[in-house]
């Protein structure tokens, strides 16, 4: 996994709270077998018409915001279906991170096992973040996981917290099955306790 | 020891190691697979050289793409073809067992579970899939998982969590006639709201749930992930026991599994990080007018009006009554329909089916509208042909499908066209889930056979039974 530690990039407003992971990445699109390739699909039913062209209506594609790379939403963000191919289809547009008051938990599980940052400042923070994405041109942000702070240059700096071990294994990019791996004699003390059901076993 | 919660003593037991500053490592039970979420967790084994641990702990089935259509028609969707074709060659290769197209047990994979005794009292069970939340209906505890976590329980039977709060959702009373489990679900998620269980795990407790069939409790558990929990999850009873009770993969060991089970309800002194209380009386048959579960009126209600709403819900509302095509203030009943669409792993089950055939029963589908039936799993279509369910739903109008979650989602060609409006018996009404510019309001399985009856919404508690 690509680790996380300092991201400096331009921010992108969606001014939207509950945003969903259908509208993130809609259904036709899950029968990839494959974890890249989402990108284009991204917010599709917002971004696209029904003739699929491009309507040039969405936040994201308005020339302002090209080669953004944090996402700043409203509350709740990701909620919905557990498909991390809405993780995918962000970090394949470009996004390294989204700022909300809130997240959906199985999307910020699935953004930490994909080096990407769910990072939660309160309402107020992510009010004033929209603002200036909205209001100042090129606005950029950087994301420092070492301090656990989002800030500006024009003096807007916040603190956030997040969990120490998804820290630490974002910071160092670990692979977390190696590390579940690492308690392999304690993983077989317990089966040894307790067997597997006979029967299911094709 | 001190008094716990069944969500804790769940926890507890199935620790294996709490490696310091890290996320807890959590063992799961029972771990079930679907075609969508899991082809790059097994290509993640692939690339490392590493096998599913626990093959007897691992089942997997094909229910988000497969066609509804009479089972043998070829799967016209390439992508579609291609995944099931993935998943068929993984549990190959892994040596897992699918319950395959063909198979007489084929079915979402949430109804298949609780069906074929794999879900159990006391577990802990993922799925690559939001709404595994259902199994907690057992009391086990049931979480949906994205792939990479599909990858890791293949690989290590484990997963790395880290600790939930606890609610309790305490439902007072008894449901009143013709008020169904699914009104329950969305009377309380109305209430909440859609992040209201956010980052905890729900225990829903209280007269009116026990007093629930399995059934019935699986489709309020489902529904706990639309308020943001984590899980939801019943205390288990002798309802739950005569239920897995005799089924194929039910413990041999009966007497012993049943008296461990009897250990597991909450302590009565238990502490919940939050207590939330349900008045049963006050709930009626619901229906959602917007585009997240928590948007919803009583069938007696109206569309609400944007003055009524705070500040910070108006601009939703507004956005939602936008792509609904609704006026604000508009009554319920007056919402006329053009599809409707019976199944999902909320309300496919036989009690579901009947209670919808009981409405549909010497009436006849309204002329405007097409309406599906979908069972769960080839084992409830089966029951419901023995009863003579379908005869009752065919001779009514409504088409009779194969099993699969079908327009739950529409993956499969079961889709809304742009504008259309359905009454629903799945789980979410998101903007585009039952295929891009589809209307979805949620709703019972009686309320959705009588909306199909009588062309729009109609309160079940009125309807004259034939
Ligand atoms: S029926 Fe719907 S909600 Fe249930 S598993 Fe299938 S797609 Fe998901």
């Amino acid at each position: 996994m690509k680790p996380f530690r300092i991201h400096h990039g331009r921010a992108a407003p969606l001014d939207r709270v509950n945003v969903d992971t259908d509208q993130i990445i809609p259904k036709q699109f899950l029968k990839r077998i494959e974890k890249t390739g989402f990108g284009q699909f991204l917010f599709y039913d917002w971004r696209f018409g029904a003739d699929g062209k491009k309507t040039g209506q969405f936040v994201l594609d308005d020339p302002r915001y090209a080669g953004a790379s944090v996402l700043v939403a409203g509350k709740n963000f990701g909620c919905g279906s557990s498909r991390e191919h809405a993780v995918w289809a962000l970090a394949d547009f470009g996004f390294r991170a989204v700022i909300s008051s809130s997240f959906a938990d199985i999307f910020a599980n699935n953004s930490t096992k994909n080096g990407f940052l769910t990072v939660r400042l309160s309402e107020e923070e992510t009010a004033e973040l929209m603002r200036r994405a909205r209001e100042i041109d090129g606005h950029e942000l950087t994301i420092d996981l070492e301090k656990c702070e989002v800030r500006d240059d024009r003096g807007f700096r916040a603190k956030f917290t997040i969990d120490e071990f998804v820290r630490h294994c974002l910071l160092n990019g670990l692979d977390d099955i190696g590390l579940t791996l690492q308690h392999e004699a304690e993983i077989a003390a317990y089966e040894a306790k307790h067997p597997a059901p006979a029967g299911i076993r094709g | 020891m001190a008094a716990r919660t069944l969500f804790e003593k769940i926890w507890d037991s199935h620790l294996v190691a709490t490696p310091a500053g890290r996320s807890p490592i959590l063992y799961i039970d029972l771990h079930l697979v679907h075609e969508v979420t899991s082809p790059q967790a097994f290509d993640g084994l692939r690339a490392t050289g590493r096998r599913v641990r626990q093959t007897a702990r691992t089942v997997a089935t094909v229910d988000h793409n497969v066609p509804t259509e009479p089972r043998g028609t070829p799967i016209t969707d390439e992508i579609a073809a291609r995944q099931i074709a993935a998943l068929q060659a993984n549990c190959e290769e892994f040596g897992v067992r699918l319950f395959d197209m063909d198979s007489p047990e084929q079915g979402i994979v949430h109804v298949i579970g609780p069906e074929l005794g794999l879900t159990q009292p006391g577990m802990t069970i993922v799925c690559g899939d939001s709404h595994t939340s259902t199994h907690g209906a057992f009391g086990s505890l049931a979480f949906g998982i994205g792939t990479s976590e599909v990858e890791h329980v293949l690989a290590t039977q484990c997963l790395a969590q880290q600790k939930p709060k606890t609610m309790k959702i305490d439902v007072r009373g008894r449901l009143p006639e013709g008020v169904t489990a699914k009104d329950l679900a969305l009377g309380i998620i109305g209430q909440i709201g859609t992040d209201g269980a956010m980052g905890h795990v729900i225990e829903y407790a209280g007269e009116a749930v026990r007093g629930l069939s399995m059934e019935g409790r699986m489709t309020l558990c489902n529904m706990s992930i639309e308020a943001g929990a984590r899980a939801g999850m019943v205390a288990p009873d002798e309802t739950t026991f005569a239920y897995v009770r005799g089924r194929r993969f039910a413990p041999a060991e009966w007497e012993k599994a049943v008296s461990q089970w009897r250990d597991l309800p909450s302590d009565w002194d238990a502490a919940f990080d939050k207590v939330v209380e349900i008045d049963a009386a006050q709930l009626s048959p619901f229906v959602t007018w917007g585009t997240n579960p928590g948007m919803v009126a009583p069938v007696t209600g109206r569309v609400p009006d944007l003055s009524a709403l705070r500040e910070s819900e108006r601009r939703a509302a507004e956005l939602a009554l936008q792509y609904m095509g609704l006026e604000p203030g508009k009554r319920i009943q007056e919402i006329g329909i053009d599809r409707v669409f019976i199944g999902s792993c909320t309300n496919s089950r036989i009690e579901d089916l009947r209670a919808a055939a009981r409405v549909a029963r010497g009436h006849r589908v309204a002329s405007k509208v097409r309406a599906l039936v979908v069972p769960g799993s080839q084992t409830v279509k089966r029951a419901a042909e023995t009863e003579g369910l379908h005869q009752i739903f065919l001779d009514a109008g409504f088409e009779w499908r194969e099993s699969g979650c079908s327009m739950c989602l529409g993956m499969n060609p079961d889709i809304l066209q742009p504008g259309e409006r359905c009454a629903s018996t799945s789980n979410r009404n998101f903007e585009g889930r039952q295929g891009r510019g589809g209307r979805t309001h949620l709703v019972s399985p009686m309320m959705a056979a009588a909306a199909a009856i009588a062309g729009h919404f109609t309160d079940v508690r009125e309807w004259k039974f034939r």
